[in-house]
């Protein structure tokens, strides 16, 4: 590394470390992803459609999640209505 | 009992056919005997990266739906006399490759060898699948870049969740990170993503570095394996892996730039 390369570093970082951070946050994701049961999307419609049979509510109002804590596994439901 | 192992990655051109003929031909020169299987079914390469393309008489597909037995298949290698390839076949028909039919192959290959290095497809359809269900180990080779490096990730999981030893409770693949055409001049001046970078990503173990190198496509020109070439850096790093593999704690190299001297520079080197 020469004299420069060390004032031009401080500025901005290396592409290098920006391909680690992007790697780090979609590996993380996809691996989260791929822990879950394999029912729970068709879960995600179900529930949805269910809702939508009595008020109209977009797709990414309704959040399914679910966490393992131990031997114990908690299906969280987040459901966001719309304003009336 | 053979040893299975595979080399895989999900994303294509990141070096596993040059890899499965160099860990293959290290492993043969070492006294193992050792088959390297190729299951890119319809876009066979080994043959031509051995170097016995002109000898395929038979292929894998052939030794599945009976046309030929499994010695008629296996082609020798010219150089070494316990080093085979069994070379995929140019039909584009995947479903040739039935798991009960890659069962039975795998089952005479273990029989007769010590080491079978399967050689897998780029992807993750049926040849990808069959390539890694009956592995003992895997190397995942993985270039120091994005894509590729997301895709070994989901390799990770499919070897962890889709295998014969996974379904059928016994102890896990054991996996091994193969980081190939890397470039310390580039990763010195934070172009390229380091061997530490990527360990940490796939926290996996490091197998090797293989440093990205001109022998790589003089060999495969010539149809030599790149370990044969013993003056040349990455067949040194090759053989290395190859030894760690064994289980030899050899300590890595070609991972720092090589400062040249003033000969060097003027005459080149």
């Amino acid at each position: 590394m020469s004299f420069m390369d060390f004032f031009r570093a401080q500025k901005k970082p290396t592409t290098a470390s920006m391909a680690k951070e992007r790697l780090q946050i979609i590996v993380a994701h996809e691996r989260g992803q791929r822990s879950q049961p394999d029912y729970l999307p068709q879960l995600h419609r179900d529930i949805l459609d269910v809702i939508r049979k009595y008020v109209p509510i977009r797709e990414d109002q309704v959040q399914v999640e679910l966490d393992s804590q131990g031997t114990c596994s908690v299906l969280e439901l987040n459901i966001t209505l719309p304003d009336r | 009992m053979a040893k299975i192992i595979v080399v895989t990655s999900g994303k294509g051109g990141v070096g596993k056919t040059t890899t499965s003929a160099a860990i293959g031909t290290g492993l043969a020169m070492r006294g193992h005997r050792t088959v390297v299987v190729d299951f890119d079914v319809g876009l066979r390469n080994l043959d031509l990266i051995m170097g016995c393309e002109r000898r395929v008489v038979y292929d894998f597909i052939n030794v599945i739906q009976g046309d030929a037995s499994l010695n008629q298949a296996l082609i020798k290698d010219k150089r070494l006399d316990n080093l085979f390839v069994l070379a995929a076949s140019q039909t584009r028909d995947k479903d040739a490759l039935s798991e009960e039919g890659v069962a039975r192959v795998m089952d005479e290959l273990a029989a007769q060898f010590d080491f079978v290095i399967c050689d897998s497809p780029a992807g993750i359809e049926k040849g990808a699948h069959m390539a890694m269900y009956f592995a003992d180990e895997a190397i995942v080779v993985t270039n120091p870049e994005v894509s590729s490096v997301r895709d070994s990730d989901r390799m990770l999981g499919l070897l962890s969740s889709k295998s014969k030893r996974a379904e059928e409770n016994r102890d896990p693949i054991k996996e091994f990170l193969l980081l190939t055409r890397y470039n310390p001049i580039r990763v010195e001046s934070g172009e390229m993503l380091s061997v530490a970078d990527v360990e940490e990503i796939l926290s996996i173990k490091l197998l090797g570095v293989i440093p990205e190198s001109q022998a790589v496509l003089k060999a495969s020109n010539q149809g030599v394996p790149v370990i044969f070439d013993a003056e040349s850096d990455a067949g040194q790093a090759y053989s290395d892996a190859v030894e760690r593999l064994l289980g030899a704690d050899v300590p890595h190299r070609f991972l720092d730039v090589q400062k040249k001297g003033i000969l060097q520079r003027l005459f080149g080197g």
